[in-house]
């Protein structure tokens, strides 16, 4: 292990909290809001990775692994979601959508 | 040696750290999955020096191939990437999430400048001990990963067909 422990959990804190800023910022677009929430993924799966490193176990790089399956079964559903809102409400602003009928 | 890969953990940070920079604040969302790419591919090589190589080629294939194409078949699909008509959002909406990051970084700059470095093992982890930890301590995960993505695929399926008027 060359890089510190302590330097890779902060580039993962840096790039979960942008994510926290894009998910929570770009309401009148969902597929910004979803790009927010595979930034946060991604930082996760670095601490995990980066920890792995640490202690030389390879649990870490397994539970990166689940978490790029979790995230591409996440990105179809979501995008598939976004595909139905649009054909039915014509726009992707997360604030039109409030309605649980149609 | 030491001295190279450290450098270049500090240089690939600052650009994964930027790429997401620009990404986040781009209005155009064609622009900023192009962006997002370069953030990804310079994850994938921090991975690489984090004693990860099998990750780092799943980040390229998976997230900087597969997920980030479907985000620009969709936004190309729903004709949604016309620079004309895309806007930010305004600047009191920026103002909350940036205090929510800000208490977020200041969190984790008390706790590193407050922790000494911890001096960690040197293993290295090999492709076959990864395989070996994968498909026998976590082989029941693999199922349900498995069967999780089988869901997925019927409920895009479901969500996608197009419905009689």
């Amino acid at each position: 292990m060359i890089v510190p422990l302590a330097h890779v959990l902060i580039l993962a804190t840096v790039l979960f909290g942008l994510g926290l800023v894009c998910a929570l910022v770009w309401r009148s677009n969902v597929i910004m809001l979803l790009i927010g929430i595979e930034i946060m993924l991604n930082a996760a799966m670095l601490a995990f990775v980066g920890g792995s490193c640490h202690w030389g176990m390879a649990d870490g790089q397994v539970f990166a692994l689940m978490i790029m399956a979790m995230t591409s079964a996440e990105v179809s559903l979501a995008l598939a979601l976004v595909v139905y809102l649009h054909r039915r409400r014509n726009t992707v602003d997360v604030d039109e959508f409030r309605e649980l009928r149609d | 040696m030491d001295f190279m890969e450290l450098t270049l953990f500090y240089i690939l940070a600052v650009v994964t750290v930027i790429g997401t920079l620009l990404a986040i604040t781009e209005k155009h969302p064609v622009h900023a999955i192009v962006y997002l790419v370069t953030s990804f591919f310079s994850l994938a090589v921090i991975f690489y020096l984090l004693a990860a190589p099998l990750i780092a080629m799943f980040e390229v294939i998976i997230y900087a191939g597969a997920v980030m194409v479907l985000f620009m078949f969709v936004i190309m699909m729903l004709d949604l990437g016309r620079p004309d008509e895309a806007k930010r959002p305004p600047m009191r909406q920026w103002l909350l999430p940036l205090i929510l990051g800000g208490v977020i970084l200041i969190a984790i700059g008390a706790l590193a400048t407050s922790h000494s470095t911890m001096s960690g093992s040197t293993g290295v982890i090999t492709v076959r001990e990864f395989a070996v930890t994968l498909f026998k301590k976590y082989g029941v995960a693999i199922e349900i990963i498995s069967m999780q993505l089988l869901f997925a695929v019927v409920g895009a399926l479901y969500l996608g067909r197009r419905r009689k008027p």
